[in-house]
């Protein structure tokens, strides 16, 4: 009998830990493909936060180090420079990347670090509990803006690609989302053009994936997904935002 | 091989170097950007080596870390602010048990403090530094040519016993140039630790990681750490007696400010008085025992300090009540000179009847 769908080889025969109608467990998937497609198993090294995603080692068949908050840039840029010949990704939420780890996020993607970021977000903090994040959307009411985002006392949902996409040192950054079977498969092709970049030593890569939190934003996992939609993609447009690789692209 | 002249900072650099340091991580702050200039005038072009101005301390250690879990000898160095602001990582390296060396040319404090030498960063250097039940080994180097012995010595500890090392030394000996001599030649093939994470290539995926949802699985990571650190109490404590053997006052003090001492004390021997000294290299561990052993000559102590006094509860502790321990200390950067130490020795040594 011809097999037609089987788990890739990259991601642990393991029982996923995240609420059910996440994103995090179809981002795994489709970036354990990408690892699979692109044969760099052995050689990758990933990078994830705490957050939910914490235990994302326990999922991902490859070498990982969990970051403190924020550090992630941080720590694979010292990956990566001590060992070139690694493909380094880190793995990060919004509070993660776009509060905590601005700094280093900015500064790693301006030095043009070889190294690809997946950034994960869904507007809330998931694993403390729904606080606010620096990308809630304006009157979205979370345990911290418990009467709803308010731009002057609150500030507003932050575009991190956008900034990311101002530096010289970053090379491809795309907006995608995990709420939809076509927008899956745009996601797992952005995903490994970014990890393809890294491979071609073109710098900082970049993919933002909307991905919807049912339980924190109180919702069944079919409304998320329609909320990604309504709410979130007005806020945060979709599409490539950056890509400096044009026709050199390998593919 | 000759002796060169150099400055603390560039000594520091060069033994690292020396050591089969492959990357280091830094940002400026005085006293010790001459060490982050030599690095990246000597370390960052070198093959095979890494040298990143990064864009805060916190991004720094966290490089370092990053490097270390790759495998390969790597150093951070700051002073007292920054040094504040890298505890954060050096918790994680120390939870995580990954080598690093990270040197701190201390200055006065709190807050932004002088730029001046101090000696005000002990407590944070010897008990631990950031969150959580740890210690990092803490040398304390007294000339440019110990810093330069004691870099590579750094190198070799915190390799063997996976605890992160801190070199406290303080803004003159970083700044201050000496006569140093190198005992090594940097290694053709820098060593790769044999767990690093390179990729599972031949071997199944693992991960480095400190957090668990299990607190006995963190309790038995630091009955692990802890095991290590009584085997360092057993096994690595160094430290230097001077003059002891008859001394009826015995000054306790460790860096810069013993090297002021000794200038005291080599005068106050000229005029009679016997005076000795007893100077922890190793600040964590301390060598308690072979301090407690001194009591046994003498029950008169002195410890000096450019703080205002906090590797005397290390003294007092390990002196368990069997001495009388004075203090003169100075804090917030200011730095005395061996002739005020003198009076104090002198008054003391009468005072209590010495004579």
């Amino acid at each position: 009998m011809k097999k037609v769908f089987t788990r890739p080889v990259s991601l642990k025969n393991a029982v996923f830990h995240y609420c059910p109608g996440c994103g995090h467990s179809i981002i795994h998937r489709i970036t354990c493909e990408v690892i699979d497609e692109l044969g760099i198993q052995d050689r990758t090294i990933g990078v994830p936060p705490p957050g939910c995603s914490v235990f994302a080692y326990y999922y991902f068949d490859v070498d990982m180090v969990e970051s403190a908050h924020g550090r992630g840039a941080a720590v694979a840029t010292g990956i990566k420079r001590a060992y070139p010949e690694s493909i380094v990704f880190t793995y990060q939420g919004d509070g993660d990347l776009a509060a905590i780890g601005t700094t280093e996020t900015l500064h790693a993607a301006n030095r043009g670090e070889n190294i690809t970021a997946i950034f994960i977000n869904n507007a809330v903090y998931g694993m403390t509990g729904g606080q606010m994040a620096p990308t809630t959307m304006l009157g979205m009411k979370t345990t911290t803006s418990p009467f709803g985002r308010d731009g002057k006392l609150e500030g507003h949902p932050i575009k991190m690609s956008e900034i990311l996409a101002q530096v010289e040192g970053s090379c491809y950054v795309e907006r995608v989302a995990v709420n939809s079977p076509a927008n899956i498969r745009k996601a797992k092709k952005a995903i490994k053009k970014a990890f393809q970049n890294q491979i071609d030593g073109r710098g900082y890569s970049l993919v933002e994936i909307l991905s919807p939190c049912p339980t924190n934003w109180k919702m069944s996992s079919v409304r998320a997904w329609e909320w990604v939609d309504e709410v979130m993609s007005r806020e945060f447009p979709l599409g490539v935002i950056k890509d400096t690789t044009g026709k050199r692209s390998a593919d | 091989m000759p002796k060169m002249l150099m400055t603390g900072n560039a000594a520091v650099g060069e033994a690292a170097i020396r050591a089969g340091c492959q990357s280091y991580y830094g940002y400026p702050i005085t006293p010790q950007n001459e060490l982050t200039e030599y690095m990246a005038a000597n370390l960052g072009r070198r093959p095979g080596c890494a040298f990143v101005q990064a864009e805060s301390e916190i991004a720094a250690i966290n490089m370092v870390y990053g490097a270390s879990v790759a495998g390969v000898r790597t150093m951070t160095s700051s002073s007292s602010p920054g040094i504040s602001l890298k505890q954060e990582g050096i918790s994680y390296l120390a939870a995580c048990q990954l080598p690093a060396v990270i040197v701190n040319m201390s200055r006065g404090g709190p807050g932004l403090g002088s730029i001046s030498a101090a000696q005000s960063d002990y407590f944070q250097s010897t008990r631990g530094g950031g969150h959580g039940d740890y210690r990092t080994i803490v040398l304390g180097p007294g000339s440019v040519q110990e810093l330069a012995d004691l870099t590579h010595h750094a190198f070799e500890l915190t390799d063997k016993y996976l605890i992160p090392v801190i070199i406290l030394g303080d803004g003159m000996l970083g700044q201050m140039m000496e006569p140093v001599e190198f005992s090594h030649e940097a290694p053709e093939v820098p060593p790769v630790r044999q767990d690093a994470l390179r990729g599972a290539k031949g071997r199944p995926s693992r991960f480095v990681r400190t957090f668990t949802s299990n607190p006995p699985d963190l309790e038995e990571v630091n009955w692990s750490l802890f095991r290590r650190y009584q085997l360092l109490q057993k096994n690595e404590v160094m430290w230097e007696n001077y003059m002891t053997e008859d001394a009826r006052l015995i000054v306790t003090a460790f860096g810069i400010a013993a090297r002021i001492a000794k200038g005291a004390i080599k005068q106050a021997r000229a005029n009679g008085l016997k005076i000795g000294m007893f100077r922890p290299i190793t600040l964590w561990p301390f060598p308690g025992e072979q301090l407690k052993a001194l009591s046994k000559k003498t029950k008169f102590f002195l410890d000096f300090e450019m703080n205002m006094g906090q590797m005397i509860e290390d003294v007092k502790l390990s002196l368990e009540g069997a001495g009388d321990v004075s203090f003169h200390g100075r804090p917030g950067g200011v730095i005395p000179t061996p002739s005020e130490v003198l009076r104090v020795i002198t008054r003391i040594y009468y005072q209590k009847g010495l004579s």
